[in-house]
């Protein structure tokens, strides 16, 4: 009972905090606009096709965009909200609470599970609309897709912990978190295939999990004849799930000691010197 | 409270009802930060159901002694004991005996009141006892703090005194033994000040929590505490129930009078005396007499104006002025 407790109560937060963010009026344009434009994309590119193949350009950058949301929502997502929530005092109120830490790491993961998931139905729906072929996916697809969103969180999720961890205000979270998070994007070949980009950013790519959460979502989603457009002509499965789950494992034995070692200090004191600077600098 | 105090009671500065075991125990704490040294030896205890304030200057170390009792902070020196266990090595049962209040939280801003009073109650519900019931009921609560109208609006639309008042209902959901509370009444209009003051003696009456709040409002302290604590210079300079601080300073008499239109102030260890001195020398040509003895607020806003216009890059207090403030004070500490 006593360890239940809280998890059943960071359960239920997580579910809260989502609800919450449907329907606030600066998420929700957030939701619309970037997916919106995103769509676009998607809209523009049905007709192209991917190079060396038939098969529409868009049947790949939709699972692409979905491997990114992972990324975005896992990474920049939980950078930016530990950074703020350190510094509005939701994290010392965790700490103040009898088992509150552990209430709020569960509701921390099951936020992200569920945002990233809203990510994933908004990507699917608009491609079951604009495009075809999404509908002769497998069923093997599908559960593919689910095992690459699971494992995608876990490589992401407590290295964005991490940064939110460490930097001085919420600012810098958002800053430290978007602008390598944009720039990995950009060279991991979510919007067109990566043997388009130049040779030398291949193997920069291949280190970080963006690339292999797009590639992983491509294996699930896009038809056979597409790998073509991938390094080495294939999918790669076994090279996705190692790199991921490395980035999962180093994570998940590190991120707890830093987590643990910002909560330890966190105090009422530091808490008025961040809001002083939160005014002076304003907002 | 106003029956004539008996010799061990006075000595003690306890009264009867606060038997048992301190619920906090300070012995010898030091604080530094780098070479800045902000508690320098801070003693003293609190007993269960008692209500302490520490009063003293900005940066003379109150949040920083309340943070190391809350577990927030490490020490540099001393012994601290809160509900007999030191403050770092608490478990989460000795967390659901601790209420805390800061002064700036701005958290849960999309939450709606009752919901979050609710969802945080809900931490405590595996440590209630029978003796405690955790947590407490969030209606009952918001009845408490004037919150009632406001159980469905959301965090971040409540005013800044109506926040507060939302941050001292959380700090009571858990039923505490002790709870800890850092300039609770910044941003109260009369009227909520009111109400809290009701809310920390029900508290402290009904519940035997032990309260330890810091101010730098002396009228608040007067009002609210048991016992006053004076911090300044890194060290407890006062110790006691309002009367009896007052009756420890009231050796200085403020004298003011004119003579052929030109005005004079004098303060006198003895206005009496001082007075029939100036008669006997000037006779009538003193007009406009006023003799004044010094409050306990008068005596405390000089040591306050004292330790603020001192230098700021030497050691934060010197000895020998320490030792004239306790002297001031009667010699407590």
């Amino acid at each position: 009972m006593k360890r239940l407790n809280p998890v059943l109560l960071g359960l239920r937060r997580g579910r809260i905090e989502m609800a919450q963010s449907l329907t606030t009026r600066a998420d929700q344009f957030w939701l619309v606009l970037m997916n919106g434009a995103f769509i676009a994309v998607l809209w523009f590119q049905r007709d192209n096709t991917i190079p060396g193949t038939d098969v529409s350009l868009a049947l790949a950058t939709l699972p692409s965009l979905i491997g990114m949301s992972v990324f975005a929502t896992g990474w920049m997502g939980a950078a930016q909200q530990l950074s703020a929530e350190r510094e509005d005092g939701t994290l010392l109120r965790a700490k103040s609470t009898p088992d509150g830490m552990l209430g709020y790491v569960v509701a921390r993961v099951t936020f992200g599970v569920l945002n990233a998931g809203v990510g994933i139905v908004v990507f699917l729906v608009a491609g079951l609309l604009v495009l075809d072929g999404l509908g002769d996916v497998p069923v093997v697809g599908w559960l593919s897709l689910v095992a690459i969103f699971v494992l995608g969180l876990l490589a992401t999720l407590p290295w964005g912990a991490m940064i939110g961890s460490l930097v001085k205000s919420s600012a810098a979270g958002f800053g430290l978190s978007f602008l390598p998070a944009a720039g990995l994007i950009a060279i991991s070949g979510i919007f067109y295939p990566i043997s388009g980009m130049p040779d030398w950013l291949h193997p920069v790519a291949q280190v970080f999990p963006t690339y292999w959460l797009g590639l992983g979502m491509r294996a699930a989603l896009s038809p056979e004849a597409a790998a073509a457009a991938e390094i080495g002509g294939s999918w790669r499965h076994l090279e996705t799930f190692a790199v991921l789950g490395l980035w999962a494992v180093v994570g998940l034995v590190i991120a707890p000691r830093i987590l643990r070692r910002m909560a330890r200090r966190e105090s009422g004191s530091q808490l008025e010197e961040r809001r002083q600077r939160a005014l002076q600098f304003g907002n | 409270m106003t029956s004539t105090p008996t010799p061990a009671q006075t000595g003690r500065r306890v009264p009867p009802r606060y038997a048992g075991a301190p619920v906090i125990e300070v012995r010898d704490l030091h604080m530094s930060y780098g070479p800045t040294r902000v508690l320098e030896g801070v003693s003293f205890s609190a007993a269960r159901g008692e209500v302490v304030a520490l009063l003293g200057p900005n940066g003379a170390g109150k949040s920083t002694t309340i943070e190391i009792l809350e577990g927030f902070r490490m020490r540099s020196a001393g012994q601290v004991s809160v509900l007999g266990v030191d403050p770092p090595q608490g478990d989460e049962t000795w967390r659901a005996g601790i209420g805390v209040v800061l002064q700036s939280w701005r958290d849960h801003g999309r939450w709606r009141v009752r919901q979050l009073l609710e969802h945080l109650g809900g931490y405590y519900r595996p440590y209630s006892t029978a003796e405690r019931p955790r947590p407490v009921d969030a209606g009952e609560l918001l009845a408490m703090v004037g919150l009632t109208e406001f159980a469905d609006r959301r965090v971040s639309t409540l005013s800044g005194g109506q926040r507060r008042r939302l941050d001292v209902a959380i700090g009571i959901v858990g039923r505490p033994e002790v709870l800890f509370l850092d300039e609770p009444t910044a941003g109260f209009d009369p009227h909520a000040r009111r109400e809290f003051h009701d809310v920390v003696h029900r508290m402290s009456d009904f519940e035997s929590t032990t309260v330890l709040l810091t101010t730098h409002d002396l009228a608040e302290a007067e009002k609210l505490a048991d016992r006053i604590l004076i911090l300044a210079g890194g060290r407890i300079v006062a110790n006691g129930s309002a009367d009896e601080l007052s009756r420890q300073v009231a050796g200085r008499t403020e004298v003011r009078w004119s003579i052929g239109g030109e005005r004079f102030v004098h303060a006198a260890e003895d206005g009496t005396a001082f007075t029939r001195e100036l008669f006997e020398e000037h006779g009538e040509r003193v007009a406009e007499l006023e003799v004044r003895r010094a409050t306990l607020e008068d005596t405390y806003l000089e040591m306050v104006q004292r330790y603020e216009n001192r230098p700021s890059d030497g050691p934060r207090v010197d000895a020998g002025e320490a030792e004239k403030l306790r002297a001031d004070f009667g010699g407590a500490a």
